[in-house]
């Protein structure tokens, strides 16, 4: 069975990002497959690479990023929600003329087109959020 | 591309947390892809589609015409429940009005607002083949 | 088509698992994640709010979330299932359609 994701909050403030991280391991572990993992709203803050935690926490953002790398994941930040909250791909903070990027590897920058598409595309649509 | 039942639920106060906002920022997009949309307000979500929306003290742009805007995307299925306004002191005459023209009745405006009560929305809720929440 | 409802709110500090109840029809699954879990147990204020809901519907926790909060599944409300994540993913299958109350 093929599933998208959506994810609207951020790492840490709240248990959204820990359960869908969980959720979609489960969904692998079973043979299904994962279309898509949009995050929108706060959700955005689960695709940059300036995240330091503590060394006893967990670091969702690079999890999301290994989980995506080891399983070709799409993981799809919202262009609209990551340009309210300063989560840049290098092509786009160069449009945007700023000076730097802070996208993790794993995660693209597109429209929320993706979503919806993902909705159409799947068999079910989960959302996580707050 | 095929078309799928959609329903974007909305529970939620706006300006007070930007989910509404970014809620009706999805559903414009969805109207590209044809499909069958609808909207729910129901509990706070009600507060989304009042009129008289004034947001010059809070610092914020006041998107309340968006929704007015929705016809003319083909959205035209916004259900609001009614005890959801009845628990808040509310009536339809709260609510902006909200239209579609209909192209096969000579442009005609037609109400995009349906009331439903709390069993009717539970059926709607039912029928969605996409429900997203935010 | 049977849905699975995803609450992740305590019923003592939103509406929404009050809403989710109101809006489920027979047949629905209802699942209890994150701080919603506090539900699970026997003898709370929306314990029979709860049970109402179970006599037509049935009702899941995500264990890890109950015992994250300090709560052992012994005290859970007769006929309340218990399910991990593999359990949670199953849920999404069994159900055609699933909505989050968030």
């Amino acid at each position: 069975m093929k599933f998208t994701i959506m994810i609207n909050e951020g790492p840490y403030q709240h248990q959204s990002s820990d359960s869908a991280l969980q959720f979609a391991r489960a969904v692998l572990a079973q043979g299904h497959e994962i279309f898509r993992v949009f995050f929108y709203h706060d959700g955005v803050y689960n695709g940059t690479r300036l995240s330091v935690p503590p060394a006893d926490d967990r670091q969702l953002q690079k999890e999301w990023s290994e989980l995506a790398i080891e399983h070709n994941l799409d993981l799809v930040l919202c262009i609209a929600a990551a340009q309210r909250r300063g989560i840049m791909d290098a092509d786009e903070a160069k449009r945007q003329g700023l000076d730097a990027d802070n996208i993790i590897e794993g995660f693209r920058i597109s429209g929320l087109g993706q979503l919806i598409e993902g909705g159409i595309q799947s068999d079910r649509t989960i959302v996580f959020g707050d | 591309m095929s078309t799928k039942k959609f329903m974007f639920v909305n529970r939620k106060a706006p300006y007070g947390t930007v989910y509404a906002l970014e809620s009706l920022e999805v559903v414009l997009i969805s109207a590209a892809f044809e499909q069958d949309v609808s909207l729910a307000f129901l509990d706070d979500g009600v507060y989304q589609i009042t009129k008289g929306q004034n947001t010059e003290g809070i610092g914020q742009k006041n998107f309340s015409s968006t929704y007015k805007a929705l016809g003319d995307y083909e959205i035209k299925k916004l259900y609001v429940e009614k005890e959801s306004l009845e628990e808040r002191g509310l009536t339809p005459d709260d609510l902006m009005d909200l239209v579609w023209e209909d192209e096969d009745d000579d442009w005609a405006e037609k109400p995009s607002i349906i009331l439903v009560d709390r069993a009717e929305m539970a059926d709607v809720m039912a029928e969605q083949e996409v429900t997203l929440s935010f | 088509m049977a849905m699975l409802h995803i609450v992740n709110k305590s019923p003592f500090e939103r509406v929404s698992f009050r809403s989710c109840l109101n809006h489920a029809k027979p047949g629905d699954s209802i699942l209890m994640i994150e701080d919603a879990a506090v539900a699970a147990i026997e003898g709370t204020s929306f314990t029979e709010k709860l049970k109402e809901a179970m006599t037509d519907k049935s009702v899941y926790v995500l264990g890890g979330d109950l015992a994250a909060r300090g709560l052992s599944e012994d005290r859970m409300i007769d006929g309340i299932k218990s399910v991990d994540y593999a359990g949670f993913v199953d849920l999404t299958v069994e159900n055609e359609t699933t909505q989050s109350w968030l």
